[in-house]
């Protein structure tokens, strides 16, 4: 799940500067679950920009605004609607605001902000986080990762910057993560594997390698960007 | 090779002193603090790098201005302000400055400080800089050619490799295994976070004896009960015992330079058997130098 929170209002006015009529579209998926998007947050938003003396010519909720295909489908049957907006204001992560950019010829501009969750958490939201680094060393650290659980990202061990309770010194709230490694591998019987020198990571890993740009998978992302031609309130 | 080496080589008792440079450009009080009380009576002063992510006046240029003095510096670098160009090449320029004592740490976070929305780097940490230092004395850097080779520097640096160590942390053992790393990695002294339990110290020197690197016990002044209890709250790995509390909180106002300069001197006496010296840190109390030796009976 992104988990995001609502732009101040004033922030969203300031931003539709020169858009007059705006389209409203929510995501019905992550929003929901962090209680920041819903039918609430558009009637509630609604009001708002009328009473800045903006017009809303209509509304869409979606299942899922990072589905394209969907979102196609759904604004498809609010082609004139969203030929009167000069904006359309999206309640959804980044992808969701990006997403819709990239399928409808208006203004995409976010009501919300995407907060960091600690990188990816899988499709099944949970604790653990991964950053990826593309350069996985967590078989060395217990199986835990220094580079999210750390917060300098230190690959060669603990700094001096651990508490006596065990809390990391930018937040008592959050656990040095490696005094985790340390009690893991402790448990395991494994402390030698800390003696291992971790050399700087190659951030070269981060970027999306050309070999990922030549596979389906990614084929089948981009080939959603044709749609872009064909989209809905331009033909 | 550097004065700090050659003592340390010697087997002398070592001592250092620290400045930090100031938040702006009169630099003119910190570099008289340092003639004044620290030229004569430490081997090398330490110059703080952007201390506590409190921005601040830089090291280097402070480092090569006590060098014009005739003062040895030590010249402190984190991690946490630049990425593997930048420290290669402050290195370098380091070098070329004479600077030779070069101390490796990771840096307080920099929500710990006064630009707390700065982007933190991180991208070596205080093994990977000792690392990098050892490659540039070998005469190649951390990157590669278009063929995959080394690169050759033109002009290799020579450094007295440093790092630190906190002796009685929440978890000395994890200490001793990075100070190990440390000392692979090619650091060739030590200079510990601030140490009041001599006790707590000792087993740690024990832990760490096998490592062939001369270690300068951290002594950081305390000014007033309050800064030693506030230590205790929010500075991790330092414990302040309540007897030395006790001992600035019965002090009247006008003693505590006294009391706070005898501690410390008890300090290193107690300590001064089982390592190779000390650092000291005054926090601008730099002119209690001299009495504290003397205390120290050094």
């Amino acid at each position: 799940m992104n988990a995001t929170e609502r732009k101040p209002i004033e922030e969203i006015i300031q931003s539709l500067e020169g858009a007059e009529t705006v389209f409203i579209l929510g995501c019905k998926g992550c929003p929901i679950g962090c209680d920041t998007g819903g039918q609430p947050w558009v009637d509630e938003l609604t009001g708002a920009l009328e009473g800045a003396g903006k017009s809303v010519s209509g509304e869409a909720l979606v299942d899922m605004i990072c589905n394209k295909a969907v979102v196609g489908i759904k604004l498809g049957r609010a082609v004139l609607q969203l030929k009167q907006a000069d904006a359309i204001l999206v309640g959804s992560c980044g992808v969701g605001v990006q997403a819709t950019g990239n399928i409808v010829a208006r203004r995409a501009v976010p009501a919300m902000d995407t907060v960091c969750m600690g990188d990816y958490q899988g499709l099944f939201p949970s604790a653990e986080r991964c950053a990826e680094c593309g350069e996985c060393m967590i078989a060395y650290t217990g199986g835990l990762c220094p580079i999210t659980l750390c917060a300098k990202s230190l690959v060669n061990g603990t700094c001096g910057g651990t508490q006596d309770d065990g809390s990391c010194e930018v937040s008592p709230e959050r656990p040095c993560g490696w005094q985790l490694i340390f009690e893991r591998l402790e448990k395991l019987g494994r402390l030698e594997d800390l003696m291992r020198y971790a050399a700087a990571k190659d951030y070269r890993n981060r970027d999306i390698t050309d070999a990922n740009r030549r596979t389906i998978r990614w084929a089948l992302e981009v080939s959603q960007e044709e749609e872009k031609e064909a989209e809905p309130i331009e033909k | 090779m550097s004065k700090l080496q050659e003592r340390l080589a010697a087997g002398e008792f070592v001592v250092t002193g620290e400045i930090g440079p100031p938040k702006g450009t009169n630099i003119a009080p910190v570099l008289h603090e340092a003639e004044e009380y620290l030229k004569d009576t430490v081997v090398a002063v330490n110059v703080t790098d952007i201390q506590t992510a409190v921005m601040r006046n830089g090291s280097m240029a402070l480092c090569h201005m006590l060098i014009d003095r005739g003062i040895e510096p030590v010249y402190q670098m984190v991690c946490r302000d630049r990425n593997r160009l930048a420290l290669q090449s402050d290195l370098l320029s380091a070098a070329v400055l004479g600077i030779e004592n070069v101390l490796s740490l990771t840096g307080d976070h920099v929500v710990m400080g006064d630009h707390q929305d700065a982007k933190p780097v991180y991208d070596l940490d205080s093994v990977g800089l000792l690392k990098a230092m050892t490659i540039l004395e070998e005469g190649s850097d951390l990157g590669r050619d278009m063929k995959g080779n080394p690169n050759a520097l033109d002009g290799a640096p020579t450094f007295f490799k440093g790092c630190c160590v906190t002796p009685c942390g929440a978890n000395p053992e994890a200490q001793a295994i990075k100070l190990e790393k440390k000392v692979e990695a090619g650091a060739q002294f030590v200079q510990t976070q601030a140490v009041y339990d001599p006790k707590t110290f000792e087993t740690f020197m024990k832990r760490v004896e096998h490592l062939d690197v001369p270690i300068l016990v951290g002594i950081v002044m305390l000014k007033s009960a309050g800064m030693a209890k506030y230590m205790n709250r929010s500075v991790p790995g330092v414990q302040v015992p309540k007897n030395l509390i006790k001992l600035l909180s019965d002090a009247a106002r006008g003693d505590r330079e006294k009391v706070s300069t005898e501690i410390c001197g008890n300090l290193i006496s107690e300590m001064k058997d089982i390592c190779q010296g000390a650092h000291l840190m005054t926090l601008g109390w730099d002119h209690c130098v001299p009495d504290i030796i003397e205390a120290a009976g050094l």
